[in-house]
């Protein structure tokens, strides 16, 4: 190493005088900067998995059925979670005007989650059931014919476009690799369970329901005929915030 | 949940904060140690001796 | 010489396997277009093989045209820089911003005027918005930071880029993978993480970019001619690294087959949520701080004429910010479903990083000590040190409302929104447009801008628009918060959601006011830059800014 330091400006040094130290020294950075930047995110990170308490037990939690889940796919791909939160927080006014916390177990099948940053529009936790399908399908369609004052856009071409749910049965598999209990049932009925959801009397419909308790059929969009995207989007929105069974939750036991 | 809490707690405020202050410290000693300066120094004006 | 006229030369063993990689992929990248259900990704593979194409007809006529397949390291003992793909960042930048910009204003007029959305699936604000925060962070900060990193390493090394097609392949591949976000957005792809919207197989490819820009940049650093490697290269490093761990953390998903766009991510609900913002928050530190703060380091003191005011503060805001940010995550899920004591840890260390935040801030601040003057006369340097004072600024926000308290206020509302763009346009536009004033001439050889005067009404034009946007916001944000939780004498709540979106709306016509003057004044700047290149006097070859140093005098070892 040369220890001849002279006052700056000063002529460049040998090519050849620090190399091995050079490469080590750009090397050392990168351990360096990798040692210090994943400490941070396996602390955080890592016990979510193991700690048992970091989601609560709740009774009625079940996978999306299969017209759900293509639903979720449509408020992904429409981006509603940009308006929209999913995350009810614990407090005074949160509760009032939209029931109770969200808890981390409703969220548990969620792939990705939903939870949001920004409520341009009101959160969605527990839409399901407060108001009708007809106003959904006619909110989506032109939200300012119901909410005059109403900023959303409008997404009349939902109630026609025709759902395309050939790949359904991947859909599911792809989520039991991460840890959605679909069984092979489940998978192997996917189809079939998709359209006895949204079509009314459908003989399908009690084996549907013994596969995913509280399951809600009936037509969404207004119109039997056709399997929509407003079929689907419809059934997802009526289902959330639903499954939990309040009664049966121990919020004290729950407290982390 | 109380283990859970106290024994991360404890963590945090112990080998954590040890932890912290051992990678400031060792960051200091580096950017401060005497014989770094005149190193420093000449790499401070690296961008204004182009060729 | 061949029967064309050029000079037909052997190809090299990169350019061969350039041409057999691309070769390669094309078949079953054909074959996956033809199988596809999905249109938009048979759109999007076929790019693929357009891409490929191009690259196989680029590498032919490198060779057919006698470009040198290696060109020399040196030219008369002075590094032979290799600038094209810094040229390729700089335009690039410069169109993504401004379409960025412009979809930003079009969905801020969306909100403030609802009619525009159109009611039709590629207009809606729920697409568009993806699109807008993409376009501005990863089209055009992306394209700034390759480009300056690329200019930055060499220029600090006295070293030319690693490779040949290996920095054209980054800076061409990067922005592939951005046309085929942004495309997907438009067509309905999407993973819906906010930040990491693009679907599987861009993450795949984006990946192989990325590894490929980490190996140029320090196969660039392991030929440097300097015995230090540069603050402003530690920084890139931290952000190149880092990007690459969360991007590749935060992307682990399983698609639903290799002929569908779709995906769904490895783990759910909570721990989902807890990767997402652990990537999205540190996406902010390293892509959005870090990188642009490695920019600071080169051209501030550059600008200035001056070495950095510290560099002994810069080495210690390097480690104490790259060490504090990775943690301060879970500040975004404050009072969610998320256990209690990682909200705490997340609160903790934002506070925290106040601290490095404001170390950095007064080193690029402090190093024009003794030149204020010169942000008299230099509007380019005025830009860079009132990004400085943004950056101040909204490092100080930050840690205040990741407060919980607070955050109970703030999150959620427009505040968030006006935060990030005082940081956004404040900062890293800001230092952005700073360096691009800067690289342009030098990388077209032209003695100086077309016109300081027209960087000046830039600059009060597009100040203007952040002090509109960033008040609009506060205000909207402030209000809605409280309004959220205002009750009435009785007890009940006072005001129904609906009401609180009502009283938004002159705030968000002047937010879209703030804007598009913020746009105009990027249009100025493209125009300034346009003239530079096209009639700007060129500047002597010789009569570089610094005296030449005498080689001899180097000490044999």
């Amino acid at each position: 190493m040369s220890t001849i330091q002279t006052s700056a400006p000063q002529p460049r040094k040998s090519l050849w005088s620090k190399h091995k130290i050079f490469e080590t020294n750009s090397i050392i950075l990168i351990l360096g900067v990798l040692l210090v930047v994943s400490v941070g995110g396996l602390v955080e990170i890592a016990p979510l998995f193991y700690l048992k308490n970091t989601i609560e037990k709740v009774t009625g939690m079940r996978p999306y059925t299969p017209l759900e889940l293509a639903g979720r796919s449509i408020y992904v791909r429409e981006g509603c979670y940009n308006c929209h939160s999913q995350m009810i927080r614990p407090l005074r006014d949160e509760i009032e005007r939209y029931g109770h916390y969200s808890l981390a177990a409703e969220s548990m099948y969620d792939k990705p989650f939903q939870w949001g940053s920004k409520r341009t529009g009101p959160d969605l936790a527990r839409v399901g059931g407060k108001y009708s399908d007809e106003w959904q399908r006619q909110h989506l369609a032109q939200p300012r014919s119901l909410v005059p004052d109403s900023i959303m856009p409008g997404y009349p071409f939902l109630a026609k476009t025709e759902l395309k749910f050939e790949d359904i049965d991947s859909q599911l598999k792809a989520n039991r690799v991460g840890g959605v209990p679909y069984t092979d049932e489940m998978i192997a009925q996917a189809r079939r369970d998709l359209v006895a959801q949204a079509t009314p009397d459908d003989p399908g419909q009690a084996d549907l329901e013994k596969r995913y308790p509280k399951a809600q059929s009936r037509d969404y969009d207004g119109d039997p005929k056709t399997l929509t995207e407003a079929d689907a989007l419809i059934a997802y929105l009526q289902v959330l915030g639903t499954l939990v069974d309040f009664k049966l939750y121990d919020d004290k036991a729950n407290i982390r | 949940m109380d283990t859970t809490y106290q024994w991360l707690a404890g963590f945090a405020q112990s080998a954590g904060l040890l932890y912290f202050v051992g990678i400031f410290l060792t960051v200091c000693c580096y950017a401060f140690w005497p014989g770094n300066r005149d190193r420093f120094e000449e790499a401070a004006r690296t961008p204004l001796q182009e060729d | 010489m061949s029967a064309t006229g050029y000079p037909i030369r052997q190809a090299t063993t990169g350019e061969i396997a350039g041409i057999l990689i691309a070769g390669a992929s094309i078949l079953p990248l054909i074959m996956i277009a033809a199988l596809t259900t999905d249109p938009g990704y048979a759109f999007h593979v076929s790019l693929g093989v357009v891409a490929a194409a191009i690259t196989i007809f680029l590498i032919a006529n490198r060779c057919f045209s006698g470009q040198p397949g290696n060109p020399p390291q040196e030219i008369d003992g002075k590094p032979n820089y290799n600038m094209g793909p810094v040229k390729f960042g700089t335009v690039a930048a410069m169109f993504w911003g401004i379409a960025g910009f412009t979809v930003g204003l079009v969905i801020a007029l969306q909100l403030a005027f609802p009619a525009l959305n159109f009611d039709l699936p590629w207009t809606n604000f729920g697409r568009l918005r993806p699109l807008h925060t993409s376009a501005v962070i990863f089209a055009f900060g992306g394209n700034v930071l390759l480009a300056t990193s690329f200019y930055v390493v060499q220029r600090t090394s006295r070293a030319r880029l690693a490779g040949e097609l290996a920095p054209w392949f980054v800076i061409l591949g990067y922005n592939l993978f951005i046309v085929i976000a942004g495309t997907g957005y438009l067509l309905g792809i999407t993973q819906g993480k906010e930040y990491a919207e693009p679907e599987w197989y861009a993450d795949l490819w984006l990946t192989i970019v990325w590894v490929v820009y980490l190996l140029v940049f320090l196969l660039t650093l392991a030929k440097r001619k300097e015995p230090h490697i540069y603050v402003a290269n530690w920084f890139y490093l931290g952000f190149i690294l880092t990007i690459a761990v969360l991007h590749i953390g935060n992307n682990l998903n399983v698609p639903v087959s290799i002929f569908s766009p779709k995906s769904y991510v490895l783990w759910s609900g909570v721990q989902d949520a807890m990767f997402q913002w652990w990537y999205g928050h540190n996406a902010v530190g390293f892509f959005l701080t870090a990188g642009f703060l490695a920019i600071m380091y080169y051209f501030v003191p550059k600008r200035a004429e001056r070495p950095v005011y510290s560099y002994r503060l810069s080495i210690i805001h390097f480690w104490a910010l790259i060490f504090l940010y990775i943690w301060a995550g879970p500040h975004h899920l404050h009072y969610t479903a998320l256990p209690d004591w990682a909200q705490t840890l997340g609160m903790t260390f934002s506070i925290m990083l106040w601290m490095p935040s404001w170390g950095g801030m007064i080193n690029g601040l402090m190093t024009l000590s003794g030149a204020w003057d010169k942000l008299r006369t230099d509007p380019v340097l005025r830009m860079m040190v009132v990004s400085l004072a943004f950056y101040g600024m909204s490092t100080f926000e930050g840690p205040l409302m990741s407060i919980k308290a607070v955050n109970s206020l703030s999150h959620y509302t427009d505040w968030t929104i006006g935060h990030v763009h005082s940081g956004a346009l404040g900062w890293v536009a800001y230092i952005s447009f700073g360096a691009i004033y800067c690289l342009v001439p030098w990388l077209w050889n032209r003695k100086g801008l077309y016109s300081l005067k027209l960087v000046n009404w830039h600059f009060w034009v597009s100040t203007l628009g952040i002090v509109l946007y960033i008040s609009a916001m506060w205000v909207s944000g402030i209000m809605q918060g409280l309004m959220w939780r205002a009750y009435t004498s009785l007890g009940f709540l006072e005001y129904s959601f609906i009401e609180t979106v009502a009283a938004m709306k002159p705030y968000y016509v002047i937010r879209a006011m703030g804007g598009g003057l913020f746009l105009a004044g990027a249009l100025i700047m493209v125009f300034n830059l346009w003239m530079t290149v096209r009639h700007g006097a060129e500047s002597a070859p010789e009569a570089e800014t610094q005296p030449k140093l005498q080689p001899q005098l180097v000490p044999a070892v």
